[in-house]
């Protein structure tokens, strides 16, 4: 069993609208996983549905192996984009109280909650009223009480927003480590750039329709153009230019580079290797750069929406 | 511990904790206590004021009939005429001015009364009775009739009732029973008023500080409803203890404080003293009308409507309270609440003790939403005990129902943000 939650043809619809349509996810085990979408695509409500707190209509959803019943609860630990405290509630007692509501005893939430406030330097909250914190405070006990009774399944959505730099890196350094520690993460987010960084699974909602799901590297693999950056030193610039855009698909390129030289994009047909146009390239002139492209999640984001719209 | 007694224990706490909740428990007894000793004492200082009454008695059979009492003194201005008696009792202030005329024949529709503005009500009657006693009796002398014979031949009757298994009850015992079935019915909506309040109250905030979706990960919607509601209630009970017994020691203290004055505890002693010798055995039948009342069932019946129509109400109050984001949109979901209690009160306080066992009563104590209130009402009259398992099963069932509704809206709306819901969107929630 290499995956640790499997989505089966879930349908949800509310009325007439169709916030779920078919849609089947599998999260490999000790993976972070990416799910990725537009707004109103159906993210939270998947979401919601991995943790029960609404039921599909139609598929099934199974955890570990089991399709997913109550205890499963405890084993879930879930982060919402609307997330808050009771504001009147002291720190301690209601992390104490979601803690307990998480099947904790109150003893052993109350150590692992003094060894992460300890973590966090938060220990002197513990009697604060939440209204007396700031958000990103207020942030930090929120993490802690998703992350508390160990779950396997993590699922955060949003994570980051609300967080300044400082602690967005604190709470991305624990997720990585929670990861380490056997969790399977799910993560749901508009943040391109730390999809990049985190997930090593995405898949992509939009229109209540899944588009793709896979490992990253072989969503870029499928999304590649067989494009390669190139930076040429040539005498005559325009004529190589010229030359070049009669025998490939060319466009502009932009990077950085010490010298002033040819900057261009090279698309190459299905049947052309990488060697064949370096080989081509080295008679015409002093190669100083050549990358493939490789597309970046945003761009895949992109690119599918649009051709799906 | 299981999730629903967290979430009772906490609800408990955080209303118990609540500085209005605090303040509200000990406060309140003194609000009423106070405002209870200050209309009492306004009605006293309103008492101890002397009215002044000048009169004219042109046909001279009066005079002496008007002797002053605690609160009313007479003038006599038989001297004056109308016109300046008018005049002088304007100028002084006085109450009114009381016209005899001098005809003897149809006198009773001839005496007049003047005065500035509507005169005090117990005055009037003051004076009526006066007259018409006095007329009365000269009425008697004029047919050549003996008072003393009269008042001897009167008879005074008081109907010795008894039901037909031979039980003697007193006319006192109807009041009696009504007195009973209004407390508890009053109590009730008392209680669905201010902790269905409460329990909405804590959904919207819970709504509010966007913690339910986290809650809502870890406990059924159900779960948390019903631990609202109990710990709501919990809290409820243990304020409602709290009031009673301080009330009860505020009112000790308060009666023996304010009854000081020994001539009053010694005419009221008196006066106690005599209707125990003339009514011993009234006062036996109104004792004894209370142990017959039906003690047992009573207390079980109205523990069972008590909690069966605050877990009705408070139901509602948390289906809408999950249906809005805050308390002011509320307004516009009550009316389903307010309309029935109401109606129940009234019912209960029109058709009930009017007749206890008619169609209106007996319709309205099987109708869920009004049945534990005019039930209540009904039930120190004697109601024959199928009906009261009708009824009893009626409301269970709808319990139930709505329980199972208000869940469901409940478990809609709690995730529902910035919309202002309408029925007909409640009503589609229903079938999500």
């Amino acid at each position: 069993m290499d995956n640790l939650l499997e989505v089966s043809n879930v349908v949800k619809r509310f009325g007439s609208f169709t916030a779920l349509n078919d849609v089947s996810i599998n999260v490999p085990k000790g993976s972070i996983f990416g799910l990725l979408g537009p707004n109103g695509a159906g993210k939270t409500t998947l979401i919601r549905i991995i943790n029960q707190i609404t039921y599909p209509d139609q598929g099934s959803v199974t955890l570990d192996g089991a399709s997913l019943q109550e205890h499963h609860i405890k084993d879930i630990g879930y982060l919402p984009e609307e997330r808050g405290l009771y504001k009147s509630m002291k720190v301690g007692e209601q992390a104490l109280y979601l803690a307990q509501l998480k099947g904790l005893s109150k003893k052993e939430a109350k150590e692992r909650l003094k060894y992460w406030f300890d973590k966090f330097e938060i220990g002197n909250w513990w009697d604060k009223k939440i209204q007396e914190l700031s958000k990103g405070m207020a942030q930090k006990v929120q993490f802690i009480v998703t992350v508390l009774h160990r779950p396997k399944l993590l699922i955060f959505d949003e994570p980051f927003s609300g967080f300044d730099p400082i602690n967005a890196n604190l709470i991305k350094d624990e997720i990585l480590q929670l990861r380490d520690e056997g969790a399977t993460v799910i993560f749901s987010t508009h943040r391109m750039e730390s999809v990049e960084e985190l997930c090593d699974h995405i898949a992509l909602i939009n229109k209540s329709q899944k588009l793709l799901e896979g490992k990253v590297t072989e969503v870029k693999k499928q999304f590649k153009t067989n494009t390669f950056e190139v930076g040429l030193l040539a005498p005559q610039e325009n004529n190589l230019r010229e030359e070049l855009a009669q025998r490939f698909k060319v466009s502009p390129a932009h990077f950085k580079s010490l010298e002033d030289q040819l900057k261009l994009n090279i698309t190459l047909g299905a049947q052309e290797s990488s060697n064949d146009l370096l080989q081509y390239l080295t008679q015409k002139a002093q190669v100083q750069r050549f990358v493939e492209v490789i597309p970046s999640v945003n761009e895949i984001f992109i690119k599918s929406i649009t051709e799906n719209e | 511990m299981s999730n629903l007694k967290l979430v009772m224990q906490r609800e408990f706490i955080a209303r118990v904790r609540n500085k209005t909740f605090v303040i509200m428990t000990f406060l309140s007894p003194l609000i009423f206590v106070g405002m209870i000793s200050l209309i009492v004492w306004l009605t006293t200082m309103n008492n101890e004021e002397v009215h002044k009454v000048a009169f004219i008695d042109q046909s001279d059979l009066f005079a002496s009939e008007f002797k002053d009492g605690e609160t009313l003194e007479y003038i006599n201005y038989s001297q004056y005429t109308l016109e300046r008696a008018k005049d002088s009792v304007k100028k002084n202030k006085y109450e009114g001015l009381l016209f005899i005329p001098k005809t003897i024949s149809q006198l009773e529709k001839n005496i007049e009364f003047y005065t500035e503005d509507s005169p005090n009500l117990g005055i009037i009657e003051a004076i009526e009775d006066i007259v018409s006693k006095r007329l009365t009796k000269l009425n008697y002398e004029k047919e050549g009739l003996d008072v003393a014979t009269i008042k001897a031949a009167k008879a005074k009757v008081a109907l010795q009732i008894e039901n037909f298994s031979g039980k003697k009850t007193s006319k006192l015992s109807n009041y009696i029973k009504m007195f009973f079935g209004g407390v508890a019915g009053y109590l009730l909506m008392m209680f669905i008023i201010i902790y269905g309040n409460m329990v909405m109250r804590s959904v919207i905030e819970e709504k509010a500080n966007r913690i339910i979706e986290i809650i809502i990960s870890s406990v059924k919607p159900m779960q948390l409803m019903m631990g609202k509601i109990l710990g709501t209630s919990l809290a409820g009970i243990v304020q409602f203890i709290i009031w009673v017994i301080l009330g009860g020691i505020l009112m000790t203290v308060l009666t023996t404080m304010i009854d000081i004055d020994p001539q009053q505890i010694a005419a009221s002693q008196e006066a106690m003293q005599e209707i125990e010798t003339d009514n011993m055995d009234q006062i036996r039948l109104i004792l004894s009308d209370i142990w017959a009342l039906p003690l047992t069932s009573l207390i079980i019946s109205f523990l069972v409507y008590f909690i069966g129509g605050y877990f009705l109400y408070s139901a509602i109050y948390a289906a809408i309270g999950a249906a809005v984001d805050s308390e002011t949109d509320s307004q516009q979901f009550m009316l389903p609440i307010i309309l029935p209690l109401m109606l129940g009160i009234y019912v209960g306080f029109f058709s009930v003790i009017e007749n206890p066992h008619g169609t209106v009563a007996t319709v309205f104590s099987m109708i869920p939403l009004t049945s534990p209130i005019v039930m209540l009402m009904r039930i120190p009259f004697g109601v024959p005990w199928w009906e009261i398992a009708i009824s009893i099963l009626i409301l269970l069932g709808t319990i139930f129902g709505i329980i199972w509704f208000a869940a469901k809206i409940y478990r809609i709306g709690i995730l529902m943000y910035g919309k202002k819901p309408t029925y007909k969107e409640l009503f589609k929630w229903l079938k999500y």
